[in-house]
């Protein structure tokens, strides 16, 4: 348990920021199922094949001998997914209501909950980005030479469950972070956009850039899958690192650091 | 870590059951339904403010890979349309109505003989598919033109033959609505041919709208009345269409 002093680590827009975007992308996730679950497959190119296959993905429900079956096809390889994906609860839907908002299937409610918070995120993100580039905070996340070098040492500190608590992120954290807010983020905004008709007429070179429309589909689902990975990751090193002063420093602000003890 | 694992796994439940929240957003009638719903006022803006008067992209015959997927009505059984798709349609007549100077009783032949335009687009279904096709048709500016809007006019309603639905009050038709920007955009047709060959049934015919910078539930099929109003107030629910009406952006750019 670190025992040195307390710092002052994130600054109220960052905790706001913080939970607001844990939020939106928490709805965003299940309104998104939703809408998938009006066309559950994804594809690869500028429309969807229906007389030819580009599908990479496909959910479904066949019946097999009498009885209906939840069928989830991915590049080719077709798995029994009955329960969860293609039917559950007695019902054929891609994504189980426990796993969508509304849970019943609606995806007009579905639509104006996702775009709703897909504005919030937006607004929320350009916000945070001006604020933090004039205020320093961008440089706290922004990883330098100095942390790059000690990417190994960090990397297998890490591999040890052997975490430093300081005022500053370590640079696996910087990446971590960096990559949500720079990489990831942005593109399921721009790839989301790409589905928009009438975005497509106004920017069509985003539909060059990721390949057409259907594609841009494929990476919006890919990249949420990506988010996932992220929070989990993110759950289990708050687990691991001390759940409560992290809570407490993404609440409050205050986290405690390392005392002089610490090796 | 037991105590952990439990707080993990109450905390996951109550997210969950904390979705059923926006389970009430589903009764289009609720505060929660409005706030969401207001999204579409920014969106609409903030698309017309980017787009200005630009075209949808359009593609070329090599990206035509397949026939046009029909969605929502694919075969009107009302007598008076079958009777007319049975005789190809010589008896139809397209009806221009409402704030008009000169109101219009087009038939088809009249209206093939227009200039016409011809595009090869992208169709978006709002379910989230996708399909390339060639649309040769008449501007509907051109027969607006024709027609002479009257000055207060806002918005062109297009009627259909197809029964949507039949509920316990009778049938319910098809309806749909755009305002002047999108009526004269140069890519917004009346569309009496797909892919090189007449409207099929399945995809409107004898004439179907297009507007390629909106979601496929704008492109109202089998179109006999277009009529032009200054508010969408005494049309169906008063959302402006059929599936605005149900829940659905009036506004479909995405």
């Amino acid at each position: 348990m670190p025992n040195g002093p307390l710092v002052y680590r994130q600054r109220l827009m960052t905790r706001i920021t913080h939970w607001v975007w844990a939020i939106s992308l928490f709805v965003l996730m299940l309104t998104g199922l939703q809408i998938f679950n009006a066309f559950p497959s994804l594809h690869i190119g500028r429309e969807s094949g229906f007389d030819y296959d580009n599908a990479i993905l496909k959910i479904g429900a066949v019946e097999v001998g009498g009885e209906v079956r939840g069928v989830t096809r991915i590049l080719g390889a077709t798995f029994d997914t009955t329960g969860i994906l293609g039917l559950s609860n007695g019902e054929a839907r891609a994504f189980p209501a426990a796993l969508t908002i509304p849970s019943k299937t609606s995806l007009a409610t579905g639509r104006i909950i996702h775009f709703f918070f897909a504005w919030l995120l937006v607004i929320t993100l350009t916000a945070w980005l001006f604020a933090s580039a004039l205020n320093g905070h961008l440089r706290q996340l922004l990883p330098t030479y100095a942390d790059f070098k000690a990417l190994p040492r960090d990397i297998a500190d890490h591999a040890r469950l052997r975490f430093h608590h300081r005022a500053d992120y370590s640079v696996l954290q910087k990446l971590a972070y960096a990559g949500v807010l720079f990489v990831a983020l942005p593109l399921m905004i721009l790839t989301g956009l790409s589905m928009s008709p009438g975005f497509n007429t106004a920017a069509p070179w985003l539909l060059d850039l990721f390949g057409g429309r259907q594609t841009a589909r494929t990476i919006h689902f890919l990249t949420m899958l990506a988010l996932i990975g992220f929070f989990l990751v993110h759950m289990a090193m708050i687990l691991l690192a001390g759940p409560l002063n992290e809570m407490r420093s993404i609440l409050t602000g205050w986290y405690r650091t390392d005392g002089d003890d610490h090796a | 870590m037991l105590d952990r694992r439990k707080l993990l796994l109450g905390s996951a439940a109550l997210a969950l059951s904390g979705c059923k929240v926006f389970d009430s957003a589903t009764d289009r009638s609720s505060r929660l339904s409005a706030l969401f719903a207001s999204h579409e006022g920014l969106t609409r803006s903030a698309q017309r403010a980017l787009i200005g008067d630009a075209l949808a992209p359009e593609f070329t015959e090599a990206d035509i890979r397949q026939g046009m997927r029909p969605n929502g009505s694919v075969d009107p059984v009302g007598t008076a349309y079958r009777r007319m798709a049975a005789d190809g349609f010589r008896d139809y007549r397209l009806t221009v109505t409402g704030l008009v100077t000169t109101p219009l009783s087009l038939s088809l032949a009249e209206i093939t003989r227009l200039p016409s335009r011809t595009q090869i687009t992208r169709h978006d279904c709002v379910e989230g598919w996708s399909c390339i096709a060639k649309w040769q048709g008449v501007p509907l500016g051109t027969v607006l033109n024709l027609a002479q809007p009257k000055l207060g006019t806002r918005y062109a309603v297009f009627h259909s033959f197809d029964a949507i639905e039949r509920s316990l009050s009778g049938e319910v038709f098809y309806y749909e609505s755009i305002d002047l920007v999108d009526a004269f955009h140069p890519q917004t047709i009346l569309a009496y041919a797909m892919n090189g060959a007449p409207l099929p049934v399945a995809n409107g015919a004898p004439l179907r709208l297009r507007v390629e910078r909106q979601l496929g539930y704008k492109m109202a099929k089998y179109v006999h009345t277009i009529e032009l109003v200054d508010s969408l107030a005494g049309l169906g629910f008063g959302r402006g269409s059929y599936w605005a009406d149900r829940g659905y952006e009036w506004y479909a750019g995405i």
